[in-house]
């Protein structure tokens, strides 16, 4: 066995770990900004408004630091788990650069007014291109690390991970594919009804496949670690998967309630928001039972505390999406504030501490440290995030309910009660809790940053990590 | 056959492809072992871990 294959690839997941915070501090701080502007609209300067700012805010969280967040530990749990070195140190360097460039390309254009327009997927056509690039040397990546691994099973994370990068490999080819009329306008290729249906197939399978799957990958090999015993019910694991990825592909039409789209698309899309209910709950039964016996743990470790807290919000956002995809629901809901709040305390609740939780778990041993720089910090981080999300959800609740209420309100003889503008007006004490508890997770990310910064500068980039011989080997 | 037949049978072939994922998990008696032992692949490979944590480092030099 030669040199280079006897270790790990730690280079890339150190890469990936770090600018996983890096971003997290800019996608939020872009958040912050544009709660801000509602609140004070006189901050709504030149192109830097909110209509400029906003896919820039999702972008980033979502593609920069979530995704950050997905190669990182992807790349470490798929190399951990199949006892084997990255498929191809070329490529997985390939997929940080493009990754990056992607980045900053959608940092530059979307601001710039360069739009597809389609939410979630707005960066212009040749950018595109350069995701599936990247996306398809990911996958080669990450399944040939799993063709030549050293163990018989593929570990339930891996499944996860890879049906991950299968479906948002779908999403995306399909829901972009466009016209283009010039290097920086495109037009989609579908019209219509089609067009809207294609596109919340793919915004909700974004939400189901690139902000759930991949992070339940995540739950599944740093929960059972954190907490040191294996996950709750591997056969558990086996059901939620494949009942996860088959209902959530049926969901998105509950983003169409109400409009152009037939009625009996919109009932199907309800039913099947209903049923995912089930294997949501399971997969976060299965992450929070794997403490089971060991609840003590959950007191001083505040790794295990975002962990485990973010399985929580899971089980909060997925009871609370299959409700608001009740068409009666809905008719209140939709268009509010209320689907603001659901989105964040799935974002922040779920996939942001369950990524702060993971990183944490890596940074010390991708630079040789037996913990952070400062575990105190972790646990301030900790509190100060969670008192973000509960202020920013909260708002948005009572926000959201209260404009649904208001816009539907009627007077005896058939005329609405209120203006628009009443419950714009209506709702700014909530914006500004909003802008405060967005800016408290914003602090938390800042703490983090300082914490892995000291981590680094006391340790040594590991190189050494072995893997594990053939001779010890059992399954 | 008009398309609602076809829309029953994929109902019923999807409820079937479901209890079979059921069973295969929980029902099939050789899977419990493979299962077990696929759970227990986070804890196999304890040397890297403690190389990471820089728990052996001068041991695992005069190894290499």
């Amino acid at each position: 066995m030669s040199e280079a294959q006897s270790t790990y690839n730690y280079k890339v997941v150190r890469q990936f770990a770090v600018m996983t915070v890096i971003w997290g501090i800019v996608g939020m701080l872009v958040g912050v900004i544009i709660a801000a502007q509602l609140v004070w609209p006189d901050l709504n300067l030149g192109w830097l408004h909110f209509g400029r700012l906003r896919p820039l805010h999702t972008n980033a969280v979502i593609f920069a630091f979530g995704g950050c967040a997905l190669f990182a530990t992807s790349y470490y749990v798929v190399q951990r788990t199949c006892h084997t070195r990255l498929f191809s140190d070329g490529l997985a360097a390939f997929t940080f650069w493009g990754w990056q460039l992607i980045i900053v390309l959608a940092a530059v254009t979307l601001p710039l007014g360069i739009t597809s327009g389609k939410e979630y997927a707005e960066l212009e056509w040749p950018i595109d291109i350069l995701i599936t690039l990247v996306w398809v040397a990911y996958a080669v990546v990450f399944f040939g690390t799993i063709a030549k691994r050293k163990v018989s099973h593929i570990y339930v994370a891996n499944w996860f991970y890879g049906g991950f990068i299968l479906a948002v490999a779908l999403l995306h080819v399909v829901n972009s594919a466009a016209i283009p009329v010039s290097l920086t306008k495109s037009y989609s290729a579908y019209a219509g009804v089609q067009d809207a249906m294609v596109q919340w197939w793919y915004g909700h399978n974004a939400v189901g496949f690139f902000l759930t799957a991949g992070f339940l990958g995540m739950m599944y090999y740093f929960v059972p670690k954190q907490a040191g015993r294996p996950v709750y019910s591997y056969r558990l694991s086996v059901v939620h998967f494949w009942a996860l990825i088959f209902t959530y592909m049926w969901a998105g039409p509950h983003h169409l309630h109400y409009t152009a789209l037939p009625d009996w698309t919109q009932s199907l899309g309800m039913l099947f928001s209903l049923i995912l209910l089930a294997p949501s709950w399971g997969g976060m039964i299965n992450g929070v039972m794997t403490l089971s016996g060991a609840w003590h743990k959950l007191r001083d470790d505040p790794i295990l505390k975002f962990l485990i807290t973010s399985l929580s919000f899971y089980g909060m956002s997925t009871f609370e999406g299959p409700m608001m995809a009740i068409k009666t629901v809905n008719a209140l809901s939709h268009y509010t504030d209320w689907t603001v709040g659901h989105v964040h305390s799935g974002a922040l609740g779920w996939v942001a501490m369950v990524s702060i939780g993971a990183m944490y778990y890596l940074l010390p041993r991708l630079f040789g440290r037996s913990e952070m720089f400062s575990v105190k910090l972790i646990t301030v981080h900790f509190w100060v995030a969670t008192i973000g999300v509960v202020l920013y959800i909260a708002s948005m609740w009572i926000a959201g309910v209260m404009q649904g209420l208001m816009w539907r309100a009627v007077n005896a003889d058939g005329t609405l009660t209120y203006s628009f503008v009443e419950s714009v007006r209506a709702s700014y004490p909530f914006w500004a809790i909003r802008f405060l508890g967005g800016l408290l997770f914003l602090v938390g990310m800042l703490v983090m940053a300082y914490n892995m910064v000291k981590t680094i500068a006391g340790g040594r980039t590991v190189d050494d990590a072995r893997v594990l011989q053939p001779a010890a080997h059992h399954a | 056959m008009d398309i609602n037949d076809l829309r029953s049978v994929v109902t019923v072939v999807s409820l079937l492809t479901f209890l079979g994922v059921v069973w295969w998990a929980y029902g099939v008696k050789a899977n419990k072992k493979r299962f077990e032992e696929a759970a227990m692949l986070p804890f196999a490979d304890e040397a890297a871990d403690r190389a990471e944590l820089g728990l052996d480092r001068n041991r695992q030099r005069k190894a290499s």
